[in-house]
């Protein structure tokens, strides 16, 4: 039951070939030192500089052709095709990680927090910028400190895409004021999400005075070759902060001033937010629901929270915290698996070889959670209520189904029990064994004691 | 005592009679007959676009480009009707459209996440209640089943009450054998196995919907489809709960509501054409979280506000009217001097049009559907 709890709710499911973990708290503690933030999988497709090189080509490619043949136009928009194709390498990529990875607790980790800080590729800009944010802003950081890492999110282009920071001008800047006339003025989305959905928490006490005061900070904060910074200097894509958009002067969030101060002022408030206590509590919330259950116990994330304010947002110290409660492997398994863990724990358990998970993007769309396609920057639902509905439940059935529809061979009663190590119901195999063997192995995967954790 | 006795025949020969003679008293419908659907529109729907003031002095002064009215269809001396709304133009023309100007629910603050919940839990406080008011609408009367034309069960359905959902896409054939092989696993969860028989009666009712469906039709139009279909079936779901999304225009507020509300438009005209008789019978309730700021925003769109438009639309509601307790557009009258300061609460417009449209108990519906704090339903919202 153990080995099954460290393997479905802390990992990514069994796979049949690798030996079943000794002591499971060990396991997952030792993955903690053996995780690597750049495998292969991941270090073989364009990084964030390579994806803006070669969206700037397709962008001046389009740009010219505007004054060319209808053809040359149609070329030019085909090139939004080279796009696509690179944000399926990186979808790929993260699969593949998951797949193959021999620290799947921490893999959980970064998908956890890539759902923390999601960006959405339904938003035109950041389309090829996804997953190199994921690669380069979120696991360098899963085992650091979360300062490092909120730092290295909001600040990175694509966040700041997303949340149409690089589009906020200060009212009293210099550009602000030459062209007062002109519709540039503040956006505050950037500051809200940060304050409601990565750090502090949503009615936690700030105001919107508050939010306006940060958005206030942060601008200036904006990307090379966007809006204002079109002809600003550096690589196109790149962050980089305009003194001409920023709103001069002091500035008063939660009661503590911070002085005048270009790109360092928004920084400082942000090094405040991320050591406040409410955000202790709202990322251990988040932690321990994502894990552990819908509504975590009190205890276990009072455990957490304190973990994170001894340790100064110690995050490895925070983990270590929840693999050594008892709540956190109290049975029965009330967690039920978010299609993404669902289907990569299909493919592990299943073995799938390259052109299956090449499915899986398509495959998540019709599960309804395609990777880096959230609907709002609150990222995909933690809570069963969202994924355990009637109809998702026949999506899973269907696509399981289909995955296995023409293999011939008889499932191994073996692979059940090396998947479901305590866990697996006789009726279950016994459902199995009556079944035509093409339908075997989608029976396992949609057995309840699969699909929860 | 034989007087007495007289006395009750004759009380009782009255009242019948009284009953009798005044047909009103009784349910108008059989009960059975009525059907609700449910708009949710996420992301903040700009009410002040969609059903612009374009009678107020202030209007086009605070909005700039976004007070734009060439194409606005007249709908009063105030209001009138965004030209993407072409189809709901002529629902209101019939006057079985209504909508209610200057309307939020009780959430007073400007997130997307929490706005949303409270529209759907219709709790006080964000995460007060963890499940909906149209799911405590369904434990109101028999046979009040619901679908959520979602994939998965928004909160507004989430609840004590069984609920179906279909993700509109298109469904293959039926594997009968598999799926009793499926049912047969989940026969002692008791989480799985509901869900499970209504996946399973969904999905061969969408089959069945599905078959003739032209090729062409839009994401709109097979949506009207599907949730028509879903409420003509025989022993369906009476309530559908209907998704639209990215109402959320921070940016270039102009061509993506145009869009939107043409959208919306053609789902609405196809719910409608696709009900036939049973539109008569129906009421459709479209709202969002809240509204949007009414000054312009720095990058052509509009930010997070607090009063917005309701629409109520179907053969029940005496629409062809704009309801609004309308607070004007100056700065000074503006909710924290940038939205629009709301003046009707949501919760009586859901609570009043509900009941009325089923019968119910306005005071019970309000209490069910709105239980932590005194709700006055809008009493005439439905004609009676």
């Amino acid at each position: 039951m153990q080995q099954a709890i460290a393997l479905n709710r802390f990992g990514l499911g069994a796979k049949p070939n690798q030996p079943a973990p000794g002591d499971p708290r060990t396991w997952l503690q030792d993955q903690l030192t053996r995780f690597d933030a750049r495998p292969a999988p991941i270090a073989a497709v364009p990084d964030y500089a390579a994806v803006t090189a070669e969206t700037q080509k397709i962008r001046e490619a389009q740009r010219a052709a505007r004054t060319m043949s209808p053809e040359a136009q149609a070329d030019a928009r085909a090139m939004n095709g080279n796009l696509r194709a690179l944000m399926n390498q990186h979808v790929q990529a993260r699969v593949a990680a998951a797949v193959a990875s021999d620290t799947p607790f921490v893999e959980r980790l970064v998908h956890f927090w890539a759902n923390h800080f999601a960006v959405s590729t339904n938003k035109a800009d950041i389309m090829v910028g996804a997953g190199p944010f994921e690669f380069e802003a979120i696991r360098p950081h899963v085992l650091g400190r979360f300062s490092d890492m909120v730092m290295a999110v909001e600040y990175h282009p694509v966040m700041m895409s997303y949340l149409d920071q690089p589009v906020s001008v200060g009212p009293n800047s210099p550009m602000g004021q030459r062209f007062a006339k002109r519709r540039m003025g503040l956006n505050e989305n950037l500051a809200r999400e940060i304050m409601e959905l990565h750090t502090l928490g949503v009615r936690s006490g700030y105001t919107q005075a508050d939010v306006t005061e940060f958005a206030r900070a942060l601008t200036g904060h904006t990307i090379v070759g966007m809006g204002v910074a079109a002809d600003a200097p550096g690589n196109y894509g790149s962050s980089y902060f305009m003194a001409e958009i920023h709103e001069p002067g002091e500035r008063t969030v939660l009661g503590k001033r911070y002085p005048a101060g270009q790109a360092e002022q928004s920084r400082a408030i942000l090094a405040d937010l991320v050591a406040r206590p409410e955000t202790a509590k709202f990322v251990a919330t988040k932690l321990a629901r994502h894990f552990v259950a819908d509504d975590p116990p009190a205890p276990l994330v009072a455990r957490m929270q304190q973990a994170f304010l001894a340790s100064g947002g110690d995050l490895p110290t925070v983990y270590r915290a929840l693999i050594a409660s008892p709540e956190a492997w109290a049975s029965p398994l009330s967690k039920f698996k978010t299609p993404w863990d669902w289907t990569i724990s299909v493919w592990r358990g299943a073995g799938a070889d390259p052109e299956m998970m090449a499915t899986t993007q398509s495959l998540l769309q019709r599960l309804g959670q395609p990777v880096w396609q959230p609907g709002s920057p609150a990222g995909w639902s933690d809570f069963n209520a969202s994924w355990a509905g009637s109809d998702e439940l026949m999506r899973r059935v269907d696509a399981a189904t289909r995955m296995f529809a023409r293999n011939p061979q008889p499932m191994s009663p073996a692979l059940a029990q090396s998947l479901l190590p305590g866990t697996l119901r006789p009726q279950t195999s016994k459902v199995i064994a009556s079944a035509p063997p093409p339908q075997q192995l989608a029976l396992l995967f949609v057995s309840p004691e699969f699909q929860r954790r | 005592m034989n007087v007495n006795r007289r006395q009750i025949l004759y009380a009782g020969l009255t009242g019948g009679a009284l009953l009798l003679a005044v047909p009103s008293l009784l349910p108008a419908h059989p009960p059975g007959d009525r059907r609700l659907i449910f708009i949710i529109q996420r992301g903040a729907l700009d009410g002040l676009q969609a059903v612009p003031p374009v009678g107020d002095p202030d209007f086009g002064g605070m909005r700039g480009v976004l007070g734009e009215v060439a194409g606005v269809q007249k709908l009063d001396s105030m209001f009138g009707l965004h030209p993407s709304l072409a189809g709901v133009g002529k629902i209101y023309a019939q006057k079985q459209a209504l909508f209610v100007h200057a309307v939020a629910s009780p959430y007073r603050d400007r997130s997307h996440f929490d706005g949303q919940n409270v529209l759907e839990s219709g709790g006080l406080q964000p995460f007060d209640m963890d499940n909906g008011w149209l799911n405590r609408l369904m434990g109101l009367e028999s046979g009040l089943n619901a679908v959520s034309l979602s994939a998965g069960v928004p909160l507004a359905l989430a609840g004590p009450n069984t609920v179906a959902s279909f993700e509109p896409a298109p469904v293959g054939r039926i594997n009968q054998p598999l799926l009793d092989k499926v049912s047969a696993l989940y026969a002692d969860d008791a989480q799985l196995h509901p869900l499970w028989e209504e996946a399973v009666d969904t999905r061969k009712l969408a089959y069945d919907i599905q078959q003739g469906e032209p090729k062409t039709a839009t994401q709109a139009e097979r949506l009207a489809r599907l949730t028509t279909g879903f409420l003509k079936a025989p022993n369906g779901p009476r309530i559908a709960m209907i998704e639209t999304q990215q109402w959320d225009t921070h940016t270039q507020q102009i061509s993506r509501l145009k869009n939107q509300l043409s959208q919306f438009d053609l789902l609405l005209t196809g719910l409608q054409a696709g009900l036939g008789d049973m539109w008569k019978n129906t009421l459709v309730i479209a709202a969002t979280e809240f509204g949007r700021t009414v000054s312009i925003n720095g990058t052509g769109g509009t930010d997070h506000g607090t009063g917005s438009v309701a629409m109520l639309f179907g053969g029940t509601v005496a629409g062809g009217r704009v309801v609004a307790d309308w607070p004007g557009l100056k700065r000074a009258q503006q909710q924290d001097g940038r939205d629009l300061k709301p003046t009707t609460d949501l919760h009586a417009v859901i609570s009043g049009a509900v009941a009325d449209h089923f019968g119910l108990p306005p005071s019970k519906v309000a209490q069910t559907l709105f239980p932590e704090r005194s709700v006055t339903p809008l009493r005439d919202l439905i004609r009676t």
